[in-house]
């Protein structure tokens, strides 16, 4: 196992943060934690790249134990924060040759690595990291991360505030880092990303409350939703909250996603229901389940 | 039928130095629309909204808000626009109640009036039992909802909200737009940045600002005919990428 976590639990002061989380990764796998503010990712995160002590449980990264053999951890796993934590009045080539030298290596001894993501801040090597903007950042605090050539990379949060198209090209880097042989680890609160993950712990209120390839997740899920459509979707979502068998309704981009109670409603009653209500252009068609639905009815 | 315009966009331009980060942009929003504004990093939308809501003057052009001109009435601008954001949203150490007095009083709220408005406020976002509890005690969902609702004590004509949603889970986002779509059926116009696309799709009309212009504005039905495809990340996805 490149990281094993069994029933760990921590509080701070009368709070559960975690409460007897347990979760495998496997050697080369891309393994996402997900769930929003507050699940409790970052004190997992914490724990595992030895900041942080755990009250209960044990865990173990490349067969390390996170407490006896902290030492070893830290030259073996390369780690990310959430909050960039890089030293802002040093330069980008700076920063890189400080990491590197702190962990007795060089960057032209890992350059293979770093190669790709590199090359796009190189123009800017010689800008303070400060004055970078969030998407250089970000490749930069990525470069000083991989200077070791770590095991296991320790990703929390890399995307968070981040736009759609720097996003997709953050997770291409990822695949083609995890086809280099390194097990990630990588915390998002974006359920979109979650899909391009091998594995995922879905986390709400420091619980693992599922965890299973992004597919089957989806695929078990038994419920039947439905797109709803309408001009006038602020009415259709109250209208569809009042229908009497509704079980959920979410908006889900420019459809309602719709749940009723009974497996077998029928779908000309709610037609009639939403004609009722005045509603024009009304669309109702079979959606495609997502994680986030999944999520939302955990 | 014609729509009232609320914000009146001119050719506004800001300069960092050598460094143009908005290039002379013109747009409307009108009255009582959800108005999304969107934007790669880095592509000028924070500086075009600092702009808008008063707090940085433009180098040239002129914006309208709310009848006001942001740079010679910046400070009225400032007072009648209600304005939100994921960085600086209510105190943590002030409790919930303490919160709405102190920005009643900002807004120039009469004793009397804050006195109403916070009663109103706690019943409506059902928080009674947390009035006096610390802001910072609140799990993040809770103090969106109440910093939205705080952004509007004053009634304003419009709301600023940037990336109101940011980490929120996905039930509390989606309770959360609810709010925005009965603000906005008051008649209260919603200007809104968001880094999720489909949060763009909820917009009446979405603008893609790419490198300091305005790339595209439409509804996002048509955004999404104009550029043949099926969701608002692929017309992101695709105008960003044309820059390249």
């Amino acid at each position: 196992m490149s990281i094993s976590v069994q029933n760990i639990s921590k509080s701070y002061k009368n709070i559960k943060a975690i409460d007897a989380v347990s979760f495998e990764v496997n050697p080369g796998e891309l393994f996402g934690l997900i769930g929003p503010d507050g699940a409790g990712k970052t004190t997992i995160f914490r724990i595992l790249t030895t900041l942080l002590i755990t009250d209960e449980g044990t865990a173990s990264v490349v067969d390390y134990d996170v407490v006896k053999d902290y030492k070893a951890i830290r030259n073996s796993v390369g780690y990310m924060p959430g909050k960039f934590s890089l030293y802002q009045d040093l330069t980008v080539e700076e920063n890189l040759s400080f990491f590197a030298t702190i962990f007795g290596t060089t960057i032209e001894e890992n350059y293979e690595l770093i190669k790709d993501i590199y090359i796009q801040i190189e123009p800017f090597k010689k800008r303070r990291a400060g004055a970078l903007s969030g998407g250089m950042k970000q490749k930069l605090a990525l470069c000083c991360a991989l200077i070791h050539a770590p095991k296991v990379l320790f990703l929390d949060e890399p995307t968070t505030g981040v736009d759609p198209v720097s996003r997709k090209e953050f997770w291409q880097m990822l695949k083609r880092l995890q086809r280099k042989g390194i097990t990630i680890l990588v915390s998002t609160p974006y359920m979109d990303e979650a899909s391009l993950c091998d594995r995922i712990a879905l986390i709400q209120k420091g619980k693992v409350l599922k965890i299973d390839s992004p597919q089957a997740i989806t695929a078990n899920y038994e419920k039947v939703i439905y797109d709803i459509q309408s001009k006038n979707t602020h009415g259709l979502i109250h209208d569809l909250k009042n229908y009497p068998s509704h079980y959920s309704v979410y908006a889900f981009g420019e459809f309602i996603h719709y749940i009723d109670k009974n497996a077998d409603f029928n779908l000309k009653d709610l037609e009639a229901y939403l004609e009722n209500k005045n509603h024009s252009e009304i669309i109702i068609k079979k959606a495609i389940t997502t994680i986030e639905d999944v999520f939302m009815d955990l | 039928m014609k729509k009232e315009k609320i914000i009146q966009v001119e050719k506004l331009t800001k300069t960092f130095g050598d460094f143009t980060a908005v290039k002379g942009i013109t747009f409307d929003v009108f009255k009582g629309e959800i108005f999304g504004f969107l934007g790669a990093n880095g592509a000028g939308k924070t500086t075009a909204m600092k702009m808008l809501i008063g707090i940085s003057n433009p180098t040239s052009g002129s914006a309208i808000v709310a009848g006001l001109d942001v740079a010679t009435q910046a400070d009225l601008v400032k007072k009648n626009i209600g304005y939100m954001s994921q960085k600086f949203s209510l105190y943590d150490d002030l409790t919930i109640k303490e919160n709405i007095t102190f920005f009643g009083g900002i807004y120039g709220l009469s004793r009397k009036q804050i006195k109403e408005k916070t009663q109103q406020l706690i019943t409506k976002l059902e928080m009674q039992n947390v009035a006096d509890n610390l802001v910072g005690s609140l799990p993040l969902g809770w103090k969106q909802k109440l910093s939205f609702s705080v952004a509007l004590l004053h009634e304003p004509k419009i709301v600023f909200l940037d990336e109101p949603t940011g980490g929120v889970d996905p039930i509390t986002r989606r309770q959360f737009w609810e709010m925005i779509y009965t603000q906005a059926h008051k008649g209260t116009t919603i200007f809104v940045t968001t880094h999720y696309m489909d949060e763009a799709e909820y917009c009446d009309r979405v603008s893609i600002m790419v490198d300091g212009v305005i790339e595209a504005l439409d509804t996002p039905k048509n955004l999404k005919q104009q550029f043949n495809v099926e969701s608002m990340n692929d017309v992101f996805l695709k105008l960003a990428r044309n820059i390249e």
